[in-house]
């Protein structure tokens, strides 16, 4: 237990960290073994590209995309604080929460899981998804299986349902609707019994009906 | 009060007396003798099969309850919080995706639980979301990572070391578990402190008094049967059972023997079975003083601090030694710090570069009685020895694996992967061909 204690004290600001993000000091220090691991030149800090050696990372069609939301724009950095932050918004929605009218939303509301999957394809940060953004993530996802004309009217098709005010570029409260009848799981860490693995769900997010005031 | 309390006192010295040297004797009778002449009375087994059947009565009790109350039984994120990959790789559910991608399948219910919906006609705008999830989870987590936190169980063994993820505890097993604390702490430790304490005390004066004898036939002979005796006491004084298979491969003289290393009791386990001599650095104080004895009756290899450094001198030593026919086999463990025994990291290479006939030997814990495992950043050793002392048994099995030497054109590291991967086939671990940067970061 003494060396749990001493790794937080090492971390400035800790206990702000720990309200804003409402992780638990073993998560904290969980994600700071993982943040020095992946700072390998002990930097303090990490690079886009130490996200890159991720091999996984590198598969993934949007990789690219998601460490790119670690940054913001403008900056080549990245601290312990920041990315403890963006890892928040994946923990589980606080359902007991106290609605203080005067406190800031927490980072794990489901509005704020939204806004982040919406940067994956917002990428110039203009606030609306236009149809070469939604291209683009079509590409990276469907790649060259699919040819140009499907992608081009898969894009179209996606245009038409979500885009409420025909402005052919699709807003964050359309996609906000868009996604709001579908239930998914954001993320679930499986491991299974007789692999010796475990589950760690640590975002499941369904939008029910009932749910709605929540957002 | 005076003539009141003598008979008492009389009457409390004598049982004390009594009590210990019924203690003692079922001591010396049961377990040191035994150990002496390598025999067993089979009482751990018995005691492992009835620590099984209490596991699982108590994980069935656990879920049973679960269900009833409707609670979570496992955490939803645990201390350690390990994460694995799902049951398809990032690459082949992208194979699928793209496979499905120009038929007409729909389905309106997108990315449940594997991945985002097969159909191109119907994509969603939430299909991003799968990809997201397992871009962040490797970023949390992985393959290197995960190898240095305990392995986690999906039982409980009633060790709060090793509750990580399991919510729900009812009474009874409260009652279950404490009674295992009294268990373990209160007869088991104090127990097994002794037989260490005795074991190690043997050795030191055994192997002084045997250094005192003319090099030769004799002395090799008493030595050896001092070892052994003394380390079978250690392995009872941790309740250690071992299963040794093929030891019609136990390494000889004038080789060297390699084995994956989980932790400093690997090495006890070891040389319960045959007598190695062994390589280390020399340390200060008891681990120094046990040392000295140790070469006294037998030729083992201990560095100066300062000779560690110089890898020629080192090598030249072991090559020295490995070539004298009459001394006996070297123990080494090349990966250099403790891996939770879920894969073989990355060998290195020095002690495959001497050019001897290797001895692979496979040693897997079953994590099921007590995680041997010591993660050196968070534990110091003794602290490791009372959480081992105080688990319920150490139980492993430790395979003796075909001699290999190295072959034409094939270099040190070429070799030191063979090695590797034949030890990790044959214990069920898995092979880690990566880069060493992150064991670098945790060494100890």
């Amino acid at each position: 237990m003494g060396s749990t204690n001493s790794t937080l004290l090492k971390i400035p600001n800790v206990e702000v960290l720990m309200q804003e993000t409402g992780f638990s000091p073993a998560h904290i220090i969980r994600l700071h073994d993982r943040f020095k691991a992946l700072d390998k030149e002990g930097r303090g800090h990490l690079c886009p590209h130490d996200f890159g050696a991720i091999k996984e990372l590198a598969m993934n069609p949007i990789g690219d995309r998601i460490i790119g939301a670690f940054f913001s724009p403008g900056k080549e950095t990245v601290d312990f604080h920041t990315f403890v932050k963006i890892l928040a918004h994946f923990r589980p929605v606080d359902k007991d929460r106290p609605k203080e009218p005067n406190s800031p939303e927490p980072i794990n509301s489901r509005s704020n899981k939204l806004k982040f999957a919406f940067q994956l394809y917002d990428q110039d940060k203009d606030g609306k998804i236009s149809r070469d953004e939604l291209l683009q993530v079509l590409r990276a996802m469907l790649g060259m299986q699919v040819t140009d004309e499907q992608l081009e009217s898969i894009a179209d098709r996606t245009i038409q349902e979500a885009d409420l005010d025909r402005d052919d570029t699709i807003s964050f409260e359309e996609f906000r609707k868009a996604c709001k009848h579908k239930r998914f799981t954001m993320f679930r860490f499986c491991i299974r019994p007789g692999e010796r693995k475990l589950m760690l769900t640590l975002c499941h997010w369904s939008s029910e009906l009932q749910d709605q005031h929540e957002l | 009060m005076g003539p009141f309390m003598s008979p008492f006192n009389n009457l409390l010295c004598m049982l004390l007396g009594i009590s210990f040297t019924v203690w003692f004797t079922l001591l010396l009778v049961f377990i040191i003798v035994p150990a002496i002449f390598g025999l067993s009375f089979g009482i751990r087994s018995l005691y492992m099969k009835m620590l099984l059947k209490v596991f699982k009565w108590a994980t069935v009790r656990m879920e049973r309850g679960a269900k009833e109350k409707n609670h979570l039984l496992y955490k939803p994120y645990s201390l350690n919080g390990i994460i694995a990959k799902e049951p398809t790789s990032l690459e082949e559910e992208l194979k699928e995706i793209r496979r499905n991608g120009s038929s007409q399948d729909l389905d309106g219910s997108a990315s449940l639980t594997t991945g985002p919906s097969p159909s191109s006609s119907e994509f969603e705008m939430s299909d991003t979301f799968y990809f997201c999830r397992r871009g962040i989870e490797s970023i949390v987590d992985d393959e290197v990572t995960k190898r240095f936190t305990a392995e986690e169980l999906d039982s409980w063994n009633l060790l709060t070391r090793s509750n990580y993820n399991f919510n729900h505890i009812s009474t009874r097993l409260t009652v279950l578990w404490g009674l295992g604390v009294v268990i373990r702490y209160g007869f088991l430790l104090p127990l097994r402190l002794t037989l260490a304490i005795t074991g190690v005390s043997l050795l030191v004066v055994f192997t002084t008094m045997i250094g005192f004898l003319p090099n030769g036939r004799v002395k090799n002979f008493l030595s050896e049967k001092v070892h052994l005796m003394c380390y079978r006491i250690c392995v009872r004084a941790l309740t250690a059972i071992i299963t040794y298979h093929h030891s019609e491969n136990k390494p000889k003289n004038g080789g060297i023997c390699v084995a994956n290393h989980t932790s400093p009791i690997d090495i006890i386990i070891l040389a319960s079975d045959g007598c190695y001599a062994m390589v280390g650095q020399i340390h200060g104080g008891l681990m120094g003083l046990i040392q000295k004895s140790m070469v006294k009756a037998c030729p083992h290899i201990w560095f100066e601090r300062s000779e560690v450094k110089d890898r020629h001198l080192v090598a030249k030593r072991l090559s020295d030694h490995v070539k004298d026919k009459s001394k006996l086999p070297i123990l080494i463990f090349p990966e250099g710090t403790c891996i939770n025994n879920t894969s073989v990291m990355m060998f290195k290479k020095g002690s495959f570069e001497i050019g001897s006939t290797v001895y692979p030997v496979a040693i897997k814990y079953d994590p099921r009685f007590g995680d041997a495992f010591w993660n050196s950043s968070k534990f110091g050793m003794v602290n490791y020895l009372l959480r081992m002392m105080s688990s319920w048994a150490i139980v492993c099995s430790v395979w003796y694996l075909p001699p290999m030497s190295r072959q034409e054109g094939e270099d040190a590291v070429q070799f030191a992967n063979r090695v590797k991967a034949a030890i990790a086939r044959q214990g069920g671990l898995v092979d880690l061909l990566c880069v060493n940067t992150n064991v670098e970061a945790n060494e100890k």
